[in-house]
């Protein structure tokens, strides 16, 4: 069974501390690594992810145990760590449960932080590298699209990927929420800090039209205000620009506040009620607390935006329960189409494909030839007959004979295509490989 | 017959804000466009029913409250559908659909009986006067419903507890335009309203206007709305103030429907 050929062996964060994922380092790049694991012996096909939280190798052997032995010496081989260490710290999956593991991997549900989509991109650009070496056949080739197709399916009908999980990002949704649209709104950094400055470049993909940057010393302000094409302010200054903004980010290392509920006041008379987002990432904090007591202001502190991530992150769980029943759905069709994959569950399908086309246009035609007799009508149904079994004849030899195991793969996988006998099949597999 | 249809439509909106409520739990796109094309399909039989209605009463069926509350549940939803044309709003089919059905129920409780048109109805100023009138409650019931919305959302985000409604509310900016949007197409019919109303009211009983209390409370109600869009585009208040303002227009509006009716005596009171 080629279901029992397909084999995943690696470690990740789960299993191994970074101590030991770092030892299981390739030098050179991936493509190198693939050459190489190209070379062992009854390794049909391979592919080789690397991330910072995971290494792992998919392979597809016929001669399982030794590959699997040889594939372990490979990934260990350069490290210092004994045999039951590897034991301890690396997981090996064969069959279904490799299927299960690839699925998982893609849709997010092995990742640190669930959900989060980069994983989704890295596997893209692994499969990139092997196609190049040509490592991968028909079984891999089929696998991560399949893989690739579940990702996205998870991804559009589960929630996993909803809240935000990053500081940065919930404020971007919670502004997104409060402005709707976020084009031509303008935001004012308050202090030059590293964490305003990550959620100023996320406001900025969201179209904002234009950034201030307030800061003690003029100089960094300027600095900044540059990298976003914007303009620099001093501290003093903030009061009277607030006017013009929408979302004001402020993390000065000030002990005092810098604004107060009574400075901003009498402002939202001259905003005409334009909504103000304020977002306050600084200990001790910047913004007086009341500001948020004033209609249309919606102040938000460190400690509120971190709530909010950890109420994204256990959504997300509760969404991975979904997202597991998706993956296990598909993991059974993908069972489903390597059992098929064999030459007699085939040749039957063809036969049948045959018999019932056959069926259906001697319906039709003798439906419309009701004068001819009996015998006249054998004639017809053993011609019909007759015609299908000679066409069919050539494709079935060609199937049976004996061939290597990745040239039969070939074969039967473009059979099961030009009969069409997986409708439907809704990856598009160019679209999704490419790029 | 007319009241089997009538029964028929109702049920359509009952599966329609029953799909809608699902949604909104599940918030599944499919199950988005099969609520859109069920209410769609119930404004299209109410719209037939209305028609058949004009036939068998042989003048517009607008003088019962039976009938004017079914006119007003029409009027929403098709202010509804004309909304879904031009923008997209999150959800605001889970909150419009169980009015338009509540409306619906209302009107399959009062008589339906078809009457004999009222002298003083017999007029070309009624199929005008009454259908721009209810077709103004119509889209003041969706600043209303909008409104709502708005509140709870706000509440959502000013008190950082994110709940079930937060993650399906749309954004308030969104929210802010459907009220402004459905307040100014309402209070201008309501304006050609009580204009139509005061020259048919100058031709049936001599004078344009005679402070007979629906006039009264329809002028209260106008006055509010009038109110409330000055002070937005003068001095910009919007957002939360907004949607406040249109819950209470609302509110006298429901009276000026209904209250006025039952509660006091006028020369307008053959509606009921």
């Amino acid at each position: 069974m080629w279901v029992d050929a397909i084999m995943a062996m690696g470690v990740n964060h789960k299993t191994a501390p970074v101590e030991i994922r770092e030892q299981l380092t390739f030098s050179g790049d991936c493509q190198t690594t693939i050459r190489q694991l190209k070379e062992i012996p009854g390794c049909d096909e391979c592919y080789f992810l690397s991330t910072c939280n995971r290494v792992e190798i998919l392979f597809v052997s016929r001669e399982q145990e030794n590959t699997a032995r040889a594939v372990r010496q490979f990934l260990f081989g350069h490290t210092r760590l004994t045999d039951a260490e590897i034991d301890r710290h690396s997981y090996f999956y064969r069959g279904i449960p490799a299927i299960d593991h690839l699925f998982r991997v893609a849709a997010s549900l092995d990742s640190m932080i669930v959900g989060e989509p980069q994983i989704l991109g890295q596997l893209k650009q692994a499969y990139r590298d092997a196609t190049e070496e040509q490592s991968t056949g028909t079984i891999l080739n089929r696998l991560l699209h399949k893989a690739f197709s579940v990702a996205k399916r998870v991804r559009t009908e589960t929630n996993i990927g909803g809240g935000a999980a990053s500081i940065s990002f919930a404020a971007v949704q919670l502004a997104r929420k409060i402005f709707g649209e976020l084009k031509g709104k303008k935001v004012m950094l308050i202090g030059a800090g590293e964490m305003a400055e990550l959620a100023a470049e996320h406001l900025i993909t969201q179209g904002i039209d234009h950034v201030t940057v307030a800061n003690r010393t003029l100089e960094r302000a300027a600095t900044l205000a540059r990298t976003f094409n914007g303009s620099a302010i001093s501290l003093p200054e903030v009061v009277g620009r607030l006017e013009e903004v929408d979302i004001v980010i402020s993390s000065t290392g000030a002990t005092d506040l810098i604004l107060r509920r009574d400075d901003v006041k009498p402002l939202m008379r001259q905003r005409r009620n334009r909504p103000l987002f304020l977002i306050d990432i600084a200990v001790p904090r910047d913004l007086d607390p009341k500001l948020n007591d004033l209609e249309n202001i919606y102040l938000y502190d460190i400690d509120d935006l971190k709530n909010v991530v950890e109420v994204n992150k256990s959504e997300r769980t509760k969404e991975a329960a979904s997202a597991e029943r998706i993956v296990e759905e598909e993991v059974l069709k993908f069972g489903q189409w390597l059992e098929n994959m064999e030459v007699s569950p085939t040749i039957a399908a063809i036969r049948k494909k045959g018999e019932t086309i056959k069926a259906q246009e001697l319906a039709k035609t003798l439906a419309s030839l009701d004068h001819l007799s009996a015998k006249e009508k054998k004639a017809v149904e053993a011609l019909a007959a007759s015609i299908v079994n000679k066409m069919l004849h050539d494709p079935m030899l060609c199937l049976k004979a004996n061939c290597r195991p990745e040239e039969k793969r070939q074969k039967l996988d473009l059979t099961r295509k030009l009969f069409n006998l997986d409708p439907p099949s809704p990856p598009a597999p160019r679209d999704t490989a490419g790029r | 017959m007319n009241d089997l249809l009538f029964l028929g439509t109702l049920s359509v909106y009952v599966l329609t804000t029953a799909a809608y409520l699902v949604y909104f739990i599940r918030q599944n796109k499919i199950l988005r466009d099969t609520a859109r094309a069920i209410l769609i399909t119930a404004g299209v039989i109410h719209t037939l029913c209305i028609i058949i209605r004009y036939f068998e009463a042989g003048h517009t069926p607008l003088t019962s409250m039976h009938e004017t509350v079914s006119f007003f549940a029409w009027s929403m939803t098709w202010g509804f559908l004309s909304f879904r044309w031009r923008y997209e709003v999150k959800n605001f089919g889970a909150f419009v659909s169980p009015v338009i059905t509540g409306l619906m129920v209302i009107a399959a409780l009062s008589p339906s009986e078809i009457r004999e048109l009222q002298p003083a109805l017999q007029s070309n100023w009624l199929p005008v006067h009454a259908s721009i009138a209810i077709m103004a409650n119509g889209f003041l019931a969706l600043s209303f419903c909008g409104g709502l919305m708005y509140l709870r959302q706000e509440r959502e985000i000013k008190y950082k507890h994110f709940g079930f409604f937060y993650s399906r509310l749309p954004s308030l900016e969104a929210l802010d335009n459907l009220n402004y949007h459905s307040v100014v197409i309402g209070f201008c019919l309501m304006t050609l309203g009580i204009i139509t109303g005061s020259i048919w009211a100058k031709q049936a009983w001599g004078a344009y206007w005679q402070w007979d209390p629906k006039e009264t409370w329809s002028l209260i109600t106008w006055l509010i709305y009038a109110a409330l869009l000055h002070q937005r585009l003068t001095v910009g208040w919007r957002r939360r103030r907004a949607a406040i303002m249109a819950i209470i227009g609302f509110a006298a509006a429901m009276f000026t429907l209904w209250g006025v009716s039952y509660l006091l005596e006028g020369v307008h009171s053959y509606v009921g």
